[in-house]
């Protein structure tokens, strides 16, 4: 048989990692929905703490919100017992989805199709003619209400962040973090946050692109021409990247801040002839791009991705978690919950709204993402078994990186990837 | 119904937005751009935050600046799917109001690629408000509320 067309029926088999440092990721892995349905259960459902929501959003007992964890639709909501509790969105009976609104407020959910109702820690409390019509029909006698709750999430709840877990065996949420990432939540939760809205937007690329993305610091300067042209954050400057032990969590950062007014540019020899290191374009009206300092740190722009499925990101005054909800392994959409904070005056809540044009899918700064997994996505859909390049910052060890100039954190991604897929990477003897 | 536009004023509202849209049809972003008086807002936002009274915006433009900043950003900065915007815009339902007259539209927004596929980019509806300067109607106020809140892609160009 001809290996090349006979795909191994165990999707791992089909593609090669021949780097152990991740520096060969196969472009299969991008690709395959078989792939993506093993990663629902090894990924999202393996032992990680994916985040769902903030506890703001969940201000009074039966507020809810439906997100998701992969791709399972997940209601996570506020109990009368005041606790936060999550689980899945699809009723014990036959299935159905039970929530249909996106978010609300209700005493119990209430599936439409048979009218099964759950309490909002998930247990089943009602069934419409449980017992049939003077003795006939119904469910049998032996039917225990008790074994048909809808499927619970562990919860843990960090600084007013809520992750969910469908793992008995992932580890506590703060180990799992660890503590640069612990710190960050803290920073950027360090006060009541308020919601000033969402956005979305839907990616026709695999969710992996993306999460490459976010731990490339080294596209930054050179895609999102904005942000250099506006010396937001140059490759350059002062800036590089914090990862927890596992090295699966990478915050991007940078401490640049916007050139200031009236400042020419300075021709910058790293950007070669590419015309972009010492363009000299200016902003009719540049106070979108102040920064407004207001951590006790000098950091302008951060992004913090945590393994698997969120980022928070700081970039300058915006701040917003972005939720990444995977649709197939040729879609995923981004939800991002932009935040300011419940004592901002009307100037910074001002500032906040217009600086987010920064951000998101129409991002000054941000849009590119969404073409460059594009153009990736499309271009890999033959040869699944070569590999992408992922050397800058060197190849080996997996650790924090001094400047900007690297991807070393994409390979921490894939190593923890790789672990909990059960794949091997490396020389296949080794 | 007595506040409806006079017949030659909604003539004129009808115009103005085949205009904006043939503008940026055309690729004609700096011309769109003088559709605007210079203290505007130019702002699209998502159903889903208009329905939960929350401010943020997918593009926001509190003045004719910011717009100019848009566009030349577009032009010299931004790197976005190359594409060609088809806007349809639906029967126009003008009001005289106390600060000038308003407008609403709904708006179909087809893009279509280099090679031709097309796909349906976004539908909403544009609530404006206009004034006559010079003796032409110019947007004070435009809010584009989309209904397609999941941006597909990317929203580079105005809608």
């Amino acid at each position: 048989m001809d290996a090349a067309t006979v795909p191994s029926a165990d999707p791992i088999q089909r593609y090669s990692f021949p780097a152990a440092d991740c520096s060969r990721i196969p472009y299969g892995m991008y690709r395959d929905a078989d792939i993506y349905a093993l990663e629902q259960e090894r990924i999202f459902r393996g032992p990680v703490w994916n985040y769902l929501a903030l506890e703001c959003e969940l201000p009074n007992p039966g507020d809810f919100r439906v997100v998701a964890v992969g791709d399972t639709p997940v209601i996570v909501n506020r109990a009368r017992d005041g606790n936060v509790h999550a689980m899945v969105n699809r009723c014990a009976h036959r299935g159905a989805i039970v929530q249909r609104a996106i978010h609300g407020n209700v005493r119990k959910h209430v599936c439409c199709y048979h009218q099964w109702s759950y309490e909002l820690t998930g247990k089943l409390t009602g069934i419409p003619f449980r017992r049939g019509v003077e003795g006939v029909g119904g469910l049998p006698a032996d039917f225990d209400m008790a074994e048909h709750g809808l499927q619970k999430l562990r919860v843990e709840v960090l600084c007013g962040v809520i992750f969910g877990s469908f793992s008995p065996e992932a580890c506590p949420l703060e180990d799992f973090l660890d503590a640069p990432f612990v710190a960050q939540i803290r920073r950027l939760f360090h006060k009541p946050p308020v919601v000033l809205g969402y956005q979305r937007q839907r990616v026709f690329g695999n969710w992996k692109l993306y999460t490459d993305n976010l731990r490339d610091p080294n596209h930054g300067g050179l895609l999102h021409m904005f942000q250099i042209t506006f010396g937001i954050a140059r490759l350059s400057g002062r800036g590089g990247a914090t990862l927890d032990r596992d090295g699966k969590h990478n915050m991007s950062w940078a401490a640049q801040g916007a050139r200031p007014e009236g400042e020419t540019p300075q021709a910058d020899a790293g950007y070669g002839d590419t015309g972009r290191g010492d363009m000299d374009i200016r902003l009719r009206d540049p106070s979108m791009l102040r920064y407004h300092k207001e951590y006790p740190d000098d950091l302008s722009l951060t992004v913090a991705s945590i393994f698997p499925n969120c980022a928070f990101q700081q970039i300058g005054n915006t701040l917003a978690v972005r939720q990444i909800r995977t649709k197939s392994a040729d879609e995923f959409e981004i939800v991002s919950t932009y935040f300011g904070y419940d004592d901002d005056d009307a100037a910074m809540r001002r500032h906040r709204l217009r600086k987010a044009n920064l951000a998101g899918p129409a991002g000054l700064v941000s849009m590119e993402d969404g073409e460059a997994v594009e153009l990736v996505h499309r271009a890999i859909l033959r040869d699944l078994d070569e590999h992408s390049v992922v050397e800058f910052g060197g190849r080996g060890p997996v650790t924090d990186q001094p400047n900007l100039v690297t991807d070393v954190p994409m390979r921490g991604f894939w190593i923890t990837y790789c672990r909990l897929m059960g794949i091997h990477a490396g020389p296949a003897n080794a | 119904m007595s506040n409806l536009l006079p017949l030659e004023l909604h003539m004129q509202m009808t115009l103005l937005f085949e205009e904006y849209a043939r503008l940026l049809d055309e690729d004609r972003l700096e011309e769109w751009t003088d559709l605007f008086t210079e203290e505007c807002l130019y702002e699209i936002v998502s159903r889903e935050n208009v329905q939960q009274n929350l401010p943020l915006s997918l593009m926001l433009c509190d003045n004719k600046n910011m717009i100019r900043d848009r566009i030349s950003a577009l032009r010299q900065a931004n790197i976005y799917n190359i594409h060609t915007d088809c806007h349809v815009i639906g029967p126009i339902r003008g009001t005289v109001g106390e600060a000038g007259y308003e407008a609403s539209a709904a708006y179909s927004l087809f893009q279509s690629t280099q090679e031709g596929e097309t796909r349906l980019f976004s539908v909403g509806r544009y609530h404006a408000l206009v004034i006559e300067r010079g003796g032409l109607l110019r947007f004070v106020r435009q809010r584009v509320i989309v209904d397609t809140g999941a941006i597909l892609t990317l929203l580079a160009t105005p809608i």
